[in-house]
């Protein structure tokens, strides 16, 4: 494989979530919740962790670690397990779908 | 972007994929807990997704040039020279100017993770966080560079710094030739991301309109 330059008038984040996983997790940091330095360990560790699947190329599968990461972080301090996050994602999912096309999702 | 609407009619608001659906469960559970502002979330969205980019480094570069008290500065504690700039880290981080000599060039790379000098490059490229650049630009820069479209002289040693989440740094180029004279403004729309990155060079000066 070979690299090479990409424009820099490019979009940021290639997927709205992109942004809010990433978003998110500097505001829990900023509001004192793990410090940068914790984070960027937890997500190092992801990202080896999922080396073994081949390389990432940076863009979905790198937010994919990074949530992964997020998620793990949120487990260990006890903020959010698995099972919540699961059964919120099923109940945002419902939403999506008895929401009429083109009006705002709310939870129900 | 994915959607995941080829076989629906479009009478239900659009399904976001499966990670956007936990990244919201997410959102909403650290809420409810008072964990995050929502608002606090939407600021940093915007800064990074429309704000913050590499005009900033620019600007910094730009003036290394053109200002030698200021260059001088830079170099010996990026810290306050950038504080005075608004340019402060969010995360505490400490940024290190590298100067790049006609002896010495200079490349960045975070090889645990990504870190990036944020206030100064906005949000880095996908392949500054691709395993393959992480990996690759420690263990053989040259070719990596080669594949940019940079050829290094031989001569010119290549001096690899790799970030951290306490350490970051900033490629200062060399001031293209044929630009005396030119003033911050005219200098800052020579200097490119890559070249910040050190996987670039500013662009030349005829590759702008004359000042």
């Amino acid at each position: 494989m070979t690299l090479r330059p990409t424009p820099e008038d490019t979009p940021r984040f290639d997927a709205p979530w992109h942004a809010q996983v990433f978003a998110l997790t500097v505001a829990l940091s900023e509001a004192g919740a793990f410090t940068w330095p914790e984070w960027t360990e937890t997500f190092a560790a992801t990202l080896r962790a999922r080396g073994g699947d081949g390389p990432l190329d940076g863009s979905e599968d790198y937010y994919m670690a990074w949530l992964a990461a997020l998620e793990e972080m949120a487990r260990a301090r006890g903020f959010a397990g698995p099972d919540a996050v699961a059964d919120m994602a099923d109940r945002w999912r419902a939403a999506y779908l008895a929401t009429p096309h083109g009006e705002p999702v709310k939870l129900s | 972007m994915q959607h995941d609407h080829h076989d629906h009619d479009h009478a239900h608001a659009v399904l976001p994929p499966d990670p956007a659906l936990r990244v919201r469960a997410l959102e909403t559970i650290l809420t409810q807990k008072g964990l995050v502002d929502p608002a606090a979330l939407d600021e940093i969205i915007d800064t990074y997704a429309h704000r913050v980019g590499p005009q900033e480094g620019a600007r910094v570069v730009a003036r290394a040039w053109a200002d030698p008290a200021f260059r001088a500065a830079l170099l010996d504690d990026a810290g306050p020279v950038l504080d005075d700039m608004g340019l402060t880290g969010r995360q505490g981080e400490h940024v290190t100017v590298v100067e790049n000599t006609p002896e010495r060039h200079n490349v960045i790379v975070c090889t645990l993770c990504s870190c990036y000098p944020w206030p100064l490059l906005g949000i880095p490229p996908a392949w500054y966080k691709s395993d393959e650049y992480r990996a690759r630009v420690v263990r053989e820069p040259r070719r990596v560079l080669a594949e940019f479209g940079l050829e290094l002289p031989a001569e010119q040693a290549v001096r690899v710094w790799d970030s951290t989440a306490e350490m970051r740094y900033l490629v200062l180029p060399m001031r293209p030739a044929g630009t005396e004279g030119w003033n911050e403004a005219d200098l800052a729309r020579l200097v490119t991301r890559d070249s910040m990155v050190g996987t670039g060079r500013p662009r030349a000066a005829d590759e702008v309109s004359a000042p």
